[in-house]
C-alpha cells in the first residue's frame, strides 16, 4: 500500500470521527467519546504488545497514574486542568520508566507476572491512601473543576471535540512512530531481537523508550479520562483494567495503526448491544470473542491487511 | 597489521568445556579461515568474539581496543558483523526491510536504500526485495543474512558456516562474492566446504576439542598430518 493511501486511510478515519458528532444521536454520541478516549488507551499499549512484542498485564497501573496524578491535583492540589493533565501524563511517564527498569529484566512469562504484580501493588497503594484517593469508591471532580481554557469538559458537544482530539494525536503520534527507524526497530525486536541485537542496537533501550510511550500514552489516556467523565476510582487501577486494553488490541488487531480504534469499538458495542438482548450477556461477547479468534486470528484490521491491505502499517 | 586478537580465551558451560585458552590473530584484509569438527567449539568462539557468549576466561581486542566487557551491540557498531549459523532473519519482514535493518545503523538516512539495493544486488537477491523473507528459499535466506552483513561495511565480517545448505551453483556464486570483499573488508569464515577453504582464504586456522590444533596456509594445513587425523580425514569434507 503507498505511503499516500495509507495516509488517506488513516486522516479519513479521523474525518469521519469528527464529522459522526454532527449526525449522532445523543446516546452513540456519547459512547463515541468515551470509546475515543478508551481507544487512545489502547494506541498506548498496542505500542508495546502490538508492535515492540511485550505482552504486559500491568498497564492499568499507567492508566491510573494518569487518572489520580490529574485527579489528585485537582482535587488536593488546586490545580486547574491544564498542570492537572500535565501531571497525570508526567506521573505515567515516571511510572512506566521505572516499572521498565526492573520488568525488562524479565521477558516472556516472566515480564507478564512482573508487570501484573506492579499493577496489583499500585492498585492496593490507592486503596490504602483512601484518605485521599477515597479507595473503592473514588471521588468525582466537580464541574466547576473541569474548565479548560473556558471550555466547560462536562458538556458533551466539547467532550467528544476534546476526545477526538485527544486521540488523533495519539494515533497520529503511533501512525508517525512505527514508520519512523525507531518504529521499525521496535517492529524486528517483537520479531527477532536477538538478530536486532547483533545488528548493533541497543535492544534494551528500544524496549525502555517504547514502555515509556506506551506508559505515557496510556496515562494521557487515563488522565483524560477522569478529566471529560468526572471521576477517578481504584476500579480503574484493577486487573480488568490492564485485561481490557489487550482484549481490545487482539480484536481489532495487534501491530496495526487502525486496531485499537477498531477493537474498542466492536467489544463496547458487543457488550452494549448484546446485554440488551439478554443479561447474560457476557455469554454472547464470550462466543463471539472465541468465534473471532478462530476465524480471524490476527483481529479484524490484521486479517484486513492480510488480505486486502498489504503494507498497512 | 592484526586487526583481531584473542588471548587465552576460554569458555566452559556447566562443565563443559567448549573452548580452552584459544589465542590466535586476524590480520587486516586477510580472509581467515576458522575450520574444525563439529561441536569443536567454533560457534562459541566466535560468539566470545562478537559479544553473544561471555567468556569464561580471556580477552578480546578488536583494533588495538580491549573489547572485552563491551556489550554486543556496541563491538558491533566498532565495525564487527556477524551472521548466524542458524540462519536468522525477520521472516515476517520483506527482504528489503531486512537489510535495511542492518544498514540504518551505519547509514545517514538519505543513503539506506541505496546501500540496501547495492548489498542485494552483490549476492543476488535484488529481484526479490520486495519478497517476504520467510518466503525465500533456504539458500536465498543464506544470502540475505549475508547481504545483512555486507551492507554494514564492517571491518571484520564474521560468517558461521555461510555455505551450509547452499546448491553447487550458489557456492560458486559465494566464492566469488568472497574474492570481490577481499578489497574491502576482513572476513572470518567458520566453513565446512573445503574447496570454499582452500581457493578463497588467505589463511587457516583449525580447532578441535576447543584448542587451535594448527595454523597455517590453506596449503600448510592440507599437508599437516595432525589436521588430517583430527579432521579432514574423518570428516564429510
Ligand atoms: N549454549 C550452550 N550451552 C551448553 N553447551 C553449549 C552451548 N553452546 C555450545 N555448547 C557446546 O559447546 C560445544 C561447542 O559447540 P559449538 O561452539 O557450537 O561448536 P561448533 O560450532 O564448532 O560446531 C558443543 O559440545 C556444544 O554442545
Ligand atoms: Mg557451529
Amino acid at each position: 500500500m503507498s505511503a499516500s493511501r495509507v495516509l488517506v486511510l488513516h486522516l479519513g478515519l479521523l474525518a469521519g470521527l469528527f464529522a459522526l458528532q454532527f449526525v449522532l444521536p445523543a446516546y452513540h454520541h456519547g459512547n463515541l467519546a468515551r470509546i475515543m478516549v478508551l481507544a487512545a488507551y489502547a494506541v498506548g499499549y498496542n505500542i508495546l504488545f502490538g508492535y515492540t512484542g511485550l505482552l504486559s498485564l500491568g498497564h492499568a497501573l499507567f492508566f491510573a497514574a494518569g487518572m489520580y496524578g490529574m485527579a489528585l491535583m485537582i482535587q488536593h492540589g488546586g490545580a486547574s486542568p491544564a498542570p492537572a493533565l500535565l501531571a497525570g501524563v508526567l506521573a505515567g511517564a515516571v511510572v512506566s520508566g521505572l516499572l521498565a527498569l526492573l520488568a525488562l529484566r524479565t521477558t516472556g512469562v516472566a515480564f507478564m507476572i512482573v508487570t501484573l504484580m506492579f499493577a496489583q501493588a499500585g492498585y492496593l497503594t490507592i486503596l490504602y491512601f483512601a484518605e485521599w484517593t477515597r479507595g473503592d469508591e473514588g471521588f468525582v471532580i466537580q464541574q466547576a473543576q473541569r474548565v479548560l481554557w473556558g471550555i466547560d469538559l462536562s458538556q458533551p458537544t466539547a467532550r467528544y471535540f476534546a476526545a477526538w482530539a485527544l486521540f488523533s494525536l495519539v494515533f497520529l503520534i503511533s501512525l508517525w512512530l512505527v514508520r519512523r527507524p525507531f518504529g521499525r526497530t521496535l517492529i524486528a525486536i517483537r520479531e527477532n531481537e536477538e538478530r536486532v541485537r547483533m545488528l548493533g542496537y541497543d535492544t534494551f533501550a528500544h524496549k525502555l523508550g517504547a514502555m515509556v510511550i506506551s506508559g505515557t500514552i496510556s496515562a494521557g489516556a487515563g488522565a483524560a479520562y477522569g478529566l471529560l467523565f468526572g471521576y477517578a476510582g481504584a476500579s480503574f487501577a484493577s486487573v480488568q483494567y490492564s485485561i481490557f486494553p489487550l482484549l481490545w488490541v487482539l480484536l481489532g488487531g495487534a501491530g496495526t495503526v487502525l486496531g485499537p480504534f477498531v477493537g474498542t469499538l466492536f467489544m463496547f458495542y458487543l457488550i452494549d448491544l448484546s446485554s440488551g438482548i439478554t443479561s447474560a450477556y457476557m455469554l454472547i461477547a464470550g462466543v463471539v470473542l472465541v468465534l473471532l479468534t478462530l476465524f480471524a486470528p490476527q483481529g479484524l484490521v490484521g486479517e484486513l491487511r492480510k488480505r486486502i491491505f498489504r503494507g498497512l502499517p | 597489521m592484526t586487526l583481531l586478537s584473542t588471548r587465552g580465551l576460554s569458555k566452559s558451560f556447566d562443565g563443559l568445556q567448549a573452548v580452552t585458552d584459544v589465542s590466535f590473530e586476524v590480520a587486516k584484509g586477510d580472509i581467515h579461515a576458522l575450520i574444525g569438527p563439529n561441536g569443536a567449539g567454533k560457534t562459541t568462539l566466535v560468539g566470545m568474539i562478537c559479544g553473544r557468549v561471555a567468556p569464561s576466561a580471556g580477552q578480546v581486542i578488536f583494533d588495538g581496543q580491549d573489547i572485552t566487557d563491551l556489550p554486543a551491540h556496541r563491538r558491533i557498531m566498532l565495525g564487527m558483523a556477524y551472521t548466524f549459523q542458524i540462519t536468522s532473519i525477520f521472516r515476517g519482514l520483506d527482504v528489503a526491510e531486512n537489510v535495511a535493518l542492518a544498514a540504518r545503523r551505519r547509514h545517514p538516512a538519505p543513503r539506506v536504500a541505496e546501500a540496501v539495493a547495492k548489498a542485494l544486488r552483490q549476492v543476488g537477491l535484488a529481484p526479490y526485495s520486495d519478497e517476504t523473507a520467510g518466503n525465500l528459499s533456504y539458500g536465498h535466506q543464506r544470502l540475505l543474512e549475508i547481504a545483512m552483513g555486507l551492507v554494514q561495511q564492517p571491518r571484520l565480517l564474521i560468517l558461521d558456516e555461510p555455505t551450509q545448505g547452499l546448491s553447487e551453483g550458489e557456492i560458486a556464486g559465494f566464492k566469488t562474492l568472497v574474492r570481490d570483499l577481499k578489497s574491502e573488508t576482513t572476513l572470518l569464515l567458520i566453513e565446512h566446504n573445503m574447496s570454499v577453504v582452500m581457493e578463497t582464504a588467505d589463511r587457516v586456522s583449525v580447532l578441535n576439542a576447543g584448542a587451535i590444533l594448527a595454523e597455517g596456509t590453506p596449503a600448510e594445513i592440507r599437508a599437516n598430518a595432525a589436521v588430517q587425523a583430527a579432521y579432514l580425514g574423518t570428516s564429510d569434507a
